[in-house]
């Protein structure tokens, strides 16, 4: 039996961790290399690594930035954030990524996940989905929507067609983010969970909402998420992740517990 | 001087930046004087089965593999490194390597679980592993690690004495085996954090 896996997620700017990480001991929380090796030791079962620097100047120094993670940490990891064409892909997986996450890039042009499941693999392809609750309409029967540009673009495109498109495509997993629940720190959009990781062939991955254990527990278990992905609730260093595992595991969820 | 066999299946580098933070010196190549002269190699790799074969034959690196391990080097097959060891592989109904009996096969389909829940295919996370029998490169391992899998096919050795290492998915498989101076593990070491470090340390340090 699969485990289901915790994953810490790292906003990266121009080479260097952003918002909100708390303070810790001899760990420069700057540095994304540091912070990886240190959540790697506490027991993440996968990292991903957004890239929100705007401009592509700064591209090469994130190449770097994945390179020094693969050298420290032997764990999964995944790349999103700024990845649009085949060869950004190639070069985020040749620095040692196993993953890369295409997000607005694939909705603009959906070609890339075929593309890029057909260079690399489909396990390679994650297709990072932003999605914001509306009305049941008949453009948006699911009453999800997918919303681009970090939120601030509505699509009109329905969440649970995009996803069912993407597996047809080739992704190989969703990484699938509540623009509603994200920040709330109020738990994870349950419904829309379930909604999707019942419907698609591939392992769903839920972001955005956790604020307590029991969240995660709630993600995984009721709404049958593969993996749920923390931010906040580490960084700012309310719990652990081998409090959070603990929890899970006392609670009767399969995680892994020694690393 | 570890030689991690490239047949351009997939990024190696994961592989290498093991062993190096291990201490390990190794070098990543798919010249036969390197390969034959390495002190032991490791054949890791993802991709399909199919490929892997026309690449290895075109490199003329299949007869490369069965000359070490005839001489008695140590081998290390990770993930399509262990399904391309047997006769065959149902991945494209491939002809293999053949240096162990068995073959590759695909995961049933549907596949479930132990509550009927339907399994995903790929086989993709952490999973377990139960060592069956002692074996010097599995030393020293926690009961409750686990190992990061990522494959749709499985592997089934004729001879049921090479299985040391079972897992169970839907089906329960042979995740670890191992023959003479050859190991070959479904699992990737080099992303299964310290339990596959301690693999592929063990690896290095096994003569046997």
């Amino acid at each position: 039996m699969l485990s289901k896996r915790i994953v810490v997620c790292l906003d990266v700017r121009g080479g260097r961790t952003t918002k909100g990480i708390k303070f810790r001991e001899n760990v420069d929380v700057g540095d994304p290399v540091q912070m990886a090796r240190l959540y790697y030791e506490e027991g993440a079962d996968e990292m991903v690594f957004y890239d929100i620097t705007a401009s592509a100047e700064y591209r090469d120094i994130m190449i770097d930035v994945v390179e020094g993670v693969a050298q420290q940490i032997f764990i999964p990891f995944s790349v999103g954030g700024g990845v649009r064409t085949l060869d950004d892909m190639r070069k985020v997986l040749l620095a040692g990524a196993e993953k890369v996450s295409v997000n607005t890039a694939a909705v603009l042009n959906p070609k890339i996940i075929e593309k890029g499941a057909k260079a690399f693999g489909s396990q390679c392809i994650v297709l990072g989905m932003d999605v914001k609750k509306v009305e049941v309409s008949e453009k948006i029967p699911s009453g999800y929507e997918i919303v681009i540009h970090g939120g601030r673009t509505y699509t009109g495109i329905d969440a649970l067609w995009w996803a069912k498109e993407a597996v047809s495509l080739g992704a190989g997993e969703i990484c699938l983010n509540s623009i509603d629940a994200d920040g709330t720190q109020a738990g994870y959009e349950l419904t829309l969970t379930k909604l999707i990781a019942e419907n698609v062939s591939i392992p769903v991955i839920a972001s955005g909402g956790a604020g307590v254990p029991s969240h995660l527990y709630d993600v995984l278990m009721k709404a049958n998420a593969d993996a749920a992905l923390i931010a906040s609730i580490v960084h700012y260093g309310t719990y652990s992740i081998r409090e959070i595992k603990e929890y899970l595991h006392s609670h009767g969820v399969k995680v892994r517990m020694v690393w | 001087m570890v030689a991690i066999v490239d047949y351009r299946a997939g990024n190696l580098s994961s592989v290498l930046y093991a062993l190096t933070y291990l201490g390990y010196k190794a070098i990543i190549t798919s010249k036969l004087k390197e390969i034959m002269a390495a002190e032991r190699i490791i054949f890791p790799g993802v991709g399909a089965a199919g490929k892997a074969m026309v690449d290895i034959k075109k490199l003329g690196l299949d007869k490369a593999i069965k000359e070490v391990f005839n001489a008695g080097k140590p081998i290390l097959g990770i993930c399509l490194g262990i399904q391309i060891i047997f006769e065959r592989s149902e991945e494209n109904n491939t002809h293999c390597l053949g240096i162990i009996s068995g073959e590759a096969k695909a995961f049933p389909h549907p596949l479930y679980g132990q509550r009927d829940e339907l399994l995903k295919i790929p086989h993709m996370g952490w999973n377990k592993v139960k060592f069956i029998k002692l074996h010097p490169v599995f030393n020293g391992l926690d009961p409750r690690a686990e190992f990061y899998f990522l494959h749709s096919y499985y592997p089934v050795p004729k001879d049921a004495l090479m299985a040391f290492g079972l897992t169970e998915y839907g089906i329960e498989f042979t995740s670890a085996l191992a023959y003479k101076n050859l190991i070959a593990i479904q699992f990737h070491p080099e992303k299964s954090g310290r339990p596959g470090l301690k693999i592929l340390e063990n690896f290095c340090n096994w003569s046997p």
